[in-house]
């Protein structure tokens, strides 16, 4: 089961919080909330971010390391805590398997060598690998700065790893976090909208637990996982996969390296894309489906960060012609041979229900009773569980060992040379959301349109100044864009958001340079350098 | 570009390299917080009736378990009490004066009176000064309390004319009064940007909003109270207009405002026009479209629009408060023809 081992609540309990690759101020404002209550009970608060962002201004410690050194950073942090026998000796014994081989793995990676890879300095590793490992309690959580990487994975592991050395896992207070992007990112995997998951996690190539899908479905599935959307984009190009039906996404302007996606999206013999925005994506396809918005037109559930199920109602009759996910899902069905019936959606979560043992104890009734449960909840007397892997701490232990992983430090795959000496990393920014596709409809008086923003150093070193537009270059394509400085960025580091494509395309800039293991994209770092604009046309 | 390898269904070996990928876990013991300290009882006497409640309790959560209603304008469950407003008193004997119910804490054998004529007479003044000085008419509880008060606010004369933006003339300098009318804090609306209005017209001072913006919920302290007495008032840092203070539009002054001082622009344009039908609008919780946090929004309906969206104060995940997309994000749902907006 994959999702955030803590609930909201330990945020506001716990000693130390540590945000990695997180600017949770400005992309996860509610959740940050809960942060601070907790930084005003006394909870010490790190964050880890190569910018000097909104949130590392409320940290009693900001480490800026280099884009991409995530890795050096923790097993550096790692090393120190065997190094001081701070290590949680007890947990590790009774929890955890493959200790020796992770601290062989680690033990290269002094303070100095955490200090050269990462930039940050080895006594601010130091002392952030003592307070995480002396804390009692210690939430460690992380977001796109992690896993937009070419090894997201690994970086994932590596926080893991932290965690299980320190025995900050499992316990109230204690936990693992990545804090979600959207409303039902949890609850897409949670339903299986993985490639090799069905809903409940249950893994689609264990062929007892594919066969009672197969029972209540009466249908086959195919018996092996299918592939991730970097995957797919990759299969197009081989020509093995010709016809797309996506459902709310706009991979026209949100893949990195935009241009080869909008390249292969043309090249496709079908396109069908169901939304309720007519995207860029959508104007490519051969087939749109106007779908009712689901938080607001129709009836279900979303899963938060903190494996929290919650109703969504339908508020709103959708517009004429325009359906429900489900109807259109149904109407297919029909056409294509098998009729379902009338949708429903409680009777559809209570199928899910009874093939998906966490949900099992989630009818609607008590999801409204109890304004939301978090999973797992097996059955209809159990409360839902504050935080996982309790198991951990049983004794004797329930269930297998939790297995260390070793993992080495790889820089980005986009490297920085004499042609492209700027770092150029993206993120989001307060009042926006992603492609813009929902936020540019209101009119926020904090918005000022996309920027490429430097260091003032960095202004002075390439004689620049603010709002100047400049060609952008990277090695896979070029975007004109105005310059703002920003003092939260050292020299050497640019940003960009993806907010506003009409503008920018922020994405024919950025490297897809793809996780094998997840299929994100590296869409925070890449290389690129910065033209001035013939002096002739004004700034 | 560098040539990629070509894509089978074994490229994805993350689970399959896992250990036990593909069995389920057991099920753990159930997970639970800490126990809480437990509290000791404490009974005291309200209005006669011996009440039992937890230590640590406020006067004015004793008076609830008695079913009392006690009227509060500063107060709210999502905020600490500040005290200001004065309408919660309550008689506590043995002390000099009475004591606002919202931030007194119990304690044993304590003897108090909600009701007695001491108790309605420093209710209805307080109601009466707001009422004489302020524009309370999109402050409908006021409004009740007033006539539950028998408040006549009118007594005090008729409104004086407005003095204008209170920042203009020198501080603490007034007018000797002529006893014929009433001061008031009437100001022009301030409409600086197109999401929120601020009408200081309306404003009864309590200070809510500026904890709102502060350390109970937003930390963004964008506004604070400026001014001494009857010039005291809410502003931004030098009166710069919201778009040139700190101000992130988080909307949770709004949320907690009682009077209509501080509404979204939106709604303000539909009540100018005539247009905002409350007892017309459905409220329907759902969950905001935006990140994964999971914040419950109430969304409230008028014509199948959309018109405004709050959140529940009793919302663990919220407590009433929720970020810029949360408030105004819902726009592009408007009930408008769904064109590209990319």
């Amino acid at each position: 089961m994959g999702g955030g081992t803590s609930s909201y609540q330990e945020i506001e309990e716990t000693d130390l919080i540590l945000l990695w690759g997180s600017n949770a101020r400005d992309t996860h404002p509610i959740f940050f909330h809960h942060v601070l209550k907790g930084v005003k009970r006394g909870a010490r608060l790190f964050v880890i971010d190569p910018r000097r962002t909104s949130s590392a201004q409320w940290a009693d410690g900001w480490l800026g390391l280099e884009v991409g050194s995530d890795i050096a950073l923790s097993n550096a942090m790692a090393r120190e805590i065997l190094d001081a026998g701070l290590e949680n000796r007890s947990f590790i014994d009774h929890a955890t398997s493959g200790f020796d081989e992770y601290c062989r793995s680690v033990d290269p990676y002094t303070l100095e060598r955490g200090e050269r890879e990462t930039g940050v300095p080895a006594e601010s590793i130091r002392k952030l690998a003592h307070e995480y490992a002396r804390a009692q309690r210690a939430e460690l959580c992380w977001t796109l700065g992690i896993t937009e990487h070419h090894n997201a994975v690994d970086n994932v592991l590596a926080l893991i790893n932290l965690a299980l050395l320190t025995g900050h896992v499992g316990k109230y207070g204690s936990g693992l976090n990545p804090l979600r992007g959207q409303n039902n990112v949890q609850g897409g995997g949670d339903m299986g909208a993985i490639p090799d998951r069905l809903p409940g996690f249950q893994h689609v190539e264990n062929d007892s637990l594919r066969n009672r899908f197969e029972e209540a479905w009466g249908a086959k599935i195919p018996p092996r996982r299918g592939l991730h959307l970097s995957g797919m984009f990759d299969a197009m190009e081989e020509g093995k996969l010709s016809a797309l039906y996506i459902l709310g996404e706009n991979p026209a302007v949100s893949e990195a390296d935009q241009g080869r996606a909008q390249r292969l999206l043309e090249g496709l013999e079908c396109l069908v894309v169901q939304d309720l925005l007519m995207t860029d994506t959508a104007a490519m396809a051969d087939v749109v489906l106007p779908a009712a918005a689901g938080w607001c037109e129709s009836e279900g559930t979303v899963t938060s960060s903190e494996r929290k199920v919650q109703r969504v109602r339908r508020a709103l009759s959708p517009p004429p012609g325009v359906r429900d996910d489900l109807e259109i899902i149904y109407e297919l069905s029909r056409r294509l041979g098998k009729d379902w019936g009338t949708p429903d959606p409680k009777r559809i979560w209570d199928e899910l229900r009874s093939l998906s043992p966490m949900h099992r104890g989630m009818p609607y009734e008590r999801l409204e009773a109890l304004d939301g449960i978090r999973w797992p909840c097996y059955d209809e007397s159990h409360p839902g569980e504050l935080f996982l892997h309790s198991r951990l701490w049983q004794e004797p232990l329930l269930g297998p060992q939790a297995p260390f992983s070793p993992v080495e430090f790889e820089p980005p795959v986009d490297k920085l040379d004499d042609q492209f000496p700027l770092r150029l990393t993206t993120g989001r920014r307060l009042d926006s959301y992603n492609t813009g596709a929902q936020t540019s409809s209101y009119s926020s008086p904090l918005r000022r349109g996309e920027s490429l923003d430097l260091s003032p150093e960095d202004g002075e070193l390439y004689g620049v100044r603010e709002g100047e537009r400049v060609r952008v270059i990277s090695r896979r394509g070029s975007v004109i864009a105005p310059i703002r400085f920003d003092t939260g960025l050292r020299p050497g580091l640019a940003f960009m958001t993806l907010h506003f494509p009409d503008e920018v395309q922020t994405n024919q800039l950025t490297i897809d340079a793809v996780d094998p293991k997840s299929g994100t994209a590296e869409f925070k770092a890449s290389a690129i350098r910065i033209v001035k604009l013939a002096a002739s046309r004004p700034g | 570009m560098e040539k990629k390898k070509p894509v089978t269904q074994d490229s994805f070996p993350f689970i399959a390299s896992a250990p036990s990928p593909t069995v389920p876990v057991p099920p753990g013991p159930i997970p639970a917080p800490p126990p809480a300290a437990p509290r000791n009882e404490v009974a005291l006497t309200i209005d006669g009736k011996t009440a039992r409640v937890p230590e640590g309790s406020t006067l004015l959560e004793a008076c609830k378990t008695q079913g009392i209603d006690t009227p509060t304008l500063c107060y709210l469950e999502n905020l600490n009490p500040v005290n200001v407003c004065r309408v919660c008193v309550v008689e506590l004997e043995g002390a000099r004066t009475l004591v606002p119910a919202c931030s007194r804490r119990v304690e044993n054998g304590m003897v108090v009176r909600t009701d007695n004529e001491r108790v309605r007479l420093s209710r209805r003044m307080v109601l009466e000064f707001l009422a004489s000085s302020v524009d309370v008419s999109t402050a409908p509880e006021l409004q009740s309390y007033l006539e539950r008060y028998g408040g006549q606010p009118e007594r005090y004369g008729p409104a004086a004319p407005a003095a204008g933006e209170p920042e203009a003339g020198p501080a603490g300098v007034h007018a000797a009064p002529d006893g014929l009318t009433a001061a008031t804090v009437a100001q022009p609306v301030k409409i600086d940007n197109d999401l929120y209005v601020r009408d200081y017209g309306k404003c009864i001072l309590c200070y809510k909003c500026v904890q709102a913006c502060g350390e109970e919920a937003q930390n963004t302290f964008a506004i604070a109270v400026a001014g001494r007495g009857f010039d005291s008032r809410i502003s931004t840092e030098f009166s710069v207009p919201l778009p040139d203070s700190a101000c992130v539009y988080c909307g949770n002054c709004i949320g907690v405002c009682p009077t209509g001082a501080l509404m979204f622009k939106s709604e303000y344009d539909m009540r100018e026009a005539g247009n905002w039908k409350e007892s017309e609008q459905q409220r329907t919780d759902t969950i905001c479209p935006y990140c994964g946090v999971g914040c419950t929004l109430t969304l409230h309906v008028q014509d199948n629009q959309i018109v405004k969206a709050t959140s529940p104060l009793d919302q663990e995940v919220t407590r009433g408060h929720l970020c810029i997309k949360g408030r105004f994000g819902w726009q592009f749902i408007r009930g408008k023809d769904k064109k590209k907006s990319s």
